[in-house]
């Protein structure tokens, strides 16, 4: 490891000051966790303020290391900007719970926290003794919160399932391939590795209603986080069809029959959406208020739905030759909804993303300072912030297992080769 | 209720003063509501929440204010207070019940809220502490803070569509999941601020964007762009490093997702499959080479597949110890053996539409279950409740307020 106190590089004096204004300041989090969905969970917290500590296998570290994009291309369990961005803000020891020096130092931490957010297989954690049940013996005020694919109990508990097989557990893709078939002919993943962050966010709201709910009783809980589930949530009001209405009536509407839609431009894509007829007569204007609108048949929103494929031919003829930065501009100006398909470079050169901070920096010890995403709110009082760069491996090792634990420095060398550390 | 002891729920004594209307702003608060807030949703009939009257899934409704399916599943648990907002009496009364309310959420375009006089300056001097957020397409400052958009226009904006779909095809813009999702984070941010009010006795304005809400979620290709200049494409149920990374063609058009991350699941993946001769094929001997030629290896796996049931061929892999699940699909969900033990949807029954299944919180609480408790509101339906018990006014009074059509 190399001697750089990382937690030193950002403050200065008025950042000290705002230090003491985060929403999460006090908090105590253990993260027992890795990849996505758990550092997701435990960053959205840090960010505000909570002390994180991340447990990461020694060596190896989190696997969110080994995974590209690395800067410059160049592989180094340091160097990988989606492990920075997932665990910016906190605090990294390295530790093996399954050594017993290192379950009786796991069980210390977890004695004096306030939040362990874990996403181990259920029977693993059972079988080490890491289950709620024990767990709350020692801390009573505890909130676990567990992410797994399929949550902690029911028929498929134990399966083994990557980002992709939750996502299509959760049949949000299927409900996008019937709606679309001419796009998606078979059921398609969304980007990235968007349901695990969905599961992560979902982790975090939960846990912070439990924390929310403990101020009041004194008590903690175990929370059940399946990603299958996560995921469907968020199209519920899809899946709600299906329930009741069934597969053939609710297929047979929606985008074929929607004024506007995803249109192709000249250098991409635009999406109209219209939510009445203020909207209808915005999108008019832009296309020079064309004689072809004025047909009493297209007149009414029931019009509009019948004769919408009629419609979007005209549009398209006029859109074609624009491009999605005008379109977007111009369309939105004339008080109507269209969003131009943005790639992420779009987003980077976004005058409205950077006007509201939505990059902020990182100053990495092996990185340099780095561009980051922040946060999707603004809060007046208790600003996001990054309150360190992501922890290199075992950075903070000699702080919690020396300066709080009490272990000396000889110690941690005898559990660093013993593979404890 | 029946005598039945339930719990106290985390946000017992949470009130909610909820302006927001169509998806992203309701879902927010009805996740809330499902954690034991109490959400009073102030809509009208001059202006009603679309939900009520159309939908991109459903189209348009002319079976009344009282009838959507769409408007029940984000609305469950809530209160409903008719206010006409364009009478000076009716903003007398909203800015009345904020005094008695901890969080004010609205989906407005930015501005409108100040100028119904309901801005966050204004309540926060009736209510010292409140918790106030809003949710707009693009948030409520900067050049394109005026813009508008639904869900759709998020995940176009948000860049989730771009990375969506197919190379050779047309971006997807994804469903109501990008409105879902601004609602999640939406939620998130209520408590959080709820959190620090409770330990300062200080409220906040949260100011949020539904496009960052999605934009977020691609922080992978976000960092590579920024760190690479590589700007990330679509490339369907692929991986960039592992293969197989896709979905399988089974019986009766369903599917299964399998992916192979290690040399151990490969093998155990050939086993299972009864060791054809093509699994000992150079060309898918190592995970590049798997990679690499990850066409042929698809349309090899596919011939094995197509002779199962999806459910089959996930239980025959996830027994050898490889990654395979079911690509669930509409009707299946409510059927699924894991699905009904972990009771995800309930049944729910609304006054005109009748008994509907729903799905319900997607947390699971050992000590304060958050749960379904009622229907969405009718329009206007708490009037008596909020006007009366909360705010103290007579009956007559509310006749009177009736009589003047300040509450339609």
């Amino acid at each position: 490891m190399s001697g750089i106190d990382s937690t030193q590089v950002l403050f200065e004096t008025e950042e000290i000051y705002k230090m003491s204004k985060a929403a999460l300041a006090g908090l105590k989090v253990l993260e027992y966790a890795q990849f996505v969905s758990g550092p997701y969970c435990t960053k959205l917290l840090a960010d505000l303020g909570a002390e994180v500590i991340k447990i990461e296998p020694p060596l190896v570290g989190d696997a969110a290391r080994r995974r590209e994009p690395f800067l410059d291309d160049i592989p180094h369990p340091e160097r990988s900007g989606f492990f920075l961005f997932l665990n910016t803000s906190k605090l990294g020891i390295t530790l093996d719970p399954d050594t017993a020096t290192g379950r009786e130092i796991f069980l210390k931490l977890v004695e004096d926290c306030d939040i362990l957010i874990e996403d181990n297989p259920p029977l693993l954690m059972k079988g080490r003794g890491f289950d709620y049940e024990s767990l709350s013996k020692i801390n009573p005020r505890l909130i676990m919160t567990s992410i797994t694919p399929f949550g902690q109990y029911g028929p498929y508990r134990d399966y083994k399932a990557y980002h992709l097989n939750s996502y299509h557990g959760s049949g949000v893709a299927r409900v996008l391939s019937s709606i679309l078939p001419k796009e998606t002919p078979i059921p398609t993943k969304g980007p990235g590795f968007l349901g695990d962050m969905d599961a992560g966010l979902s982790a975090a709201t939960a846990t912070m209603a439990a924390l929310y709910g403990r101020l009041f009783t004194g008590e903690g809980q175990h929370i059940d986080i399946s990603k299958q589930e996560a995921l469907m949530a968020l199209e519920r009001v899809e899946i709600g069809m299906y329930g009741n209405e069934g597969e053939t009536k609710f297929s047979t509407v929606f985008m074929q029959q929607m004024v506007g839609g995803l249109q192709r431009c000249k250098d991409g894509y635009v999406l109209i959406t219209l939510g009445g007829d203020h909207h209808w007569e915005g999108l008019l204007h832009l296309l020079g208020d064309p004689e072809w609108a004025r047909e009493e048949k297209f007149q009414g929103e029931l019009g509009k739905y019948k004769y919408a494929q009629e419609i979007n031919k005209h549009i398209s003829e006029w859109i074609k030759d624009h491009t999605k930065e005008e379109l977007y501009h111009r369309c939105q100006s004339l008080n109507c909804p269209i969003g131009m398909v943005t790639t992420v470079a779009d987003l980077a050169a976004s005058k409205q993303l950077e006007s509201r901070g939505f990059f902020g920096k990182v100053e990495h010890p092996v990185m340099g300072e780095v561009s980051c995403p922040t946060s999707p709110y603004r809060f007046s009082e208790t600003p996001h912030r990054f309150h360190h760069p992501a922890p290199m491996l075992g950075e903070h090792n000699e702080e919690i297992f020396v300066d709080r634990l009490g272990y000396s420095k000889e110690d941690l060398m005898r559990m660093r080769g013993a593979g404890i550390i | 209720m029946s005598g039945t002891k339930t719990p106290r729920l985390p946000l017992e004594g949470v009130r909610i003063a909820d302006f927001t209307w169509a998806w992203a702003g309701p879902y927010a608060t009805e996740l809330l509501a499902f954690l034991g807030a109490e959400v009073i949703k102030i809509e009208s009939s001059h202006r009603p929440d679309h939900a009520r009257i159309r939908s991109l899934t459903l189209g348009l409704s002319t079976k009344g204010l009282d009838k959507s399916p769409v408007f029940n599943d984000l609305n469950l648990n809530k209160m409903s207070l008719a206010l006409d907002l364009r009478k000076p009496e009716a903003i007398d009364i909203a800015r009345k019940l904020v005094a008695v309310s901890d969080v004010v959420t609205e989906n407005y375009r930015p501005g409108v809220m100040d100028k119904l006089g309901l801005g966050y300056d204004v309540l926060k001097e009736i209510k010292s502490d409140i918790v106030m957020l809003s949710s707009s397409a693009l948030g409520s400052e900067g050049p394109e803070s005026g813009y508008a958009g639904f869900a759709p226009t998020f995940a176009a904006l948000g860049g989730a569509a771009h990375l969506t779909g197919y190379p050779d095809k047309r971006p997807v813009p994804l469903m109501g999941s990008s409105d879902l999702r601004s609602a999640s984070t939406s939620a998130f941010a209520i408590l959080v601020a709820l959190y620090h009010r409770a330990c300062t006795g200080e409220g906040q304005y949260i100011d949020l964007s539904s496009t960052e809400t999605i934009a977020i979620n691609l922080s992978d290709s976000l960092m590579d762009y920024i760190m690479n200049k590589r700007v990330a494409v679509r490339k369907g149920n692929r991986d960039d490093i592992l293969a197989p990374h896709n979905v399988y063609p089974c019986k009766n058009d369903r599917w299964v997702s399998i992916v192979i991350a290690t040399q151990d699941e490969w093998s155990l993946f050939c086993e299972a499959l009864g060791s054809p001769s093509w699994a000992e094929d150079e060309r898918f001997s190592d995970a590049y080479r798997r990679w690499c030629n990850q066409e042929d290896l698809d349309r090899l796996i596919g011939e094995w597949t197509i002779n199962f049931t999806h459910y089959e061929a996930m239980e025959l892999l996830q027994k050898a110890g490889v990654a395979a699940v079911a690509a669930l699909q509409g009707v299946e969900l409510y059927s699924d053996p894991h699905l009904k033990e972990r009771n995800v949807s309930v049944d729910v029954v609304h006054p005109n539409i009748g008994r509907r299944v729903t799905l319900g919180p997607p947390w699971k609480f050992s000590a304060t279950p958050a749960r379904v408790k009622h229907c969405g509101p009718l329009l206007g339906e708490h009037a008596e409740y909020v006007l009366g018990e909360l705010l103290g006014m007579s009956k007559e009074e509310i006749a009177a307020l009736r009589e003047e059509g300040v509450l339609s």
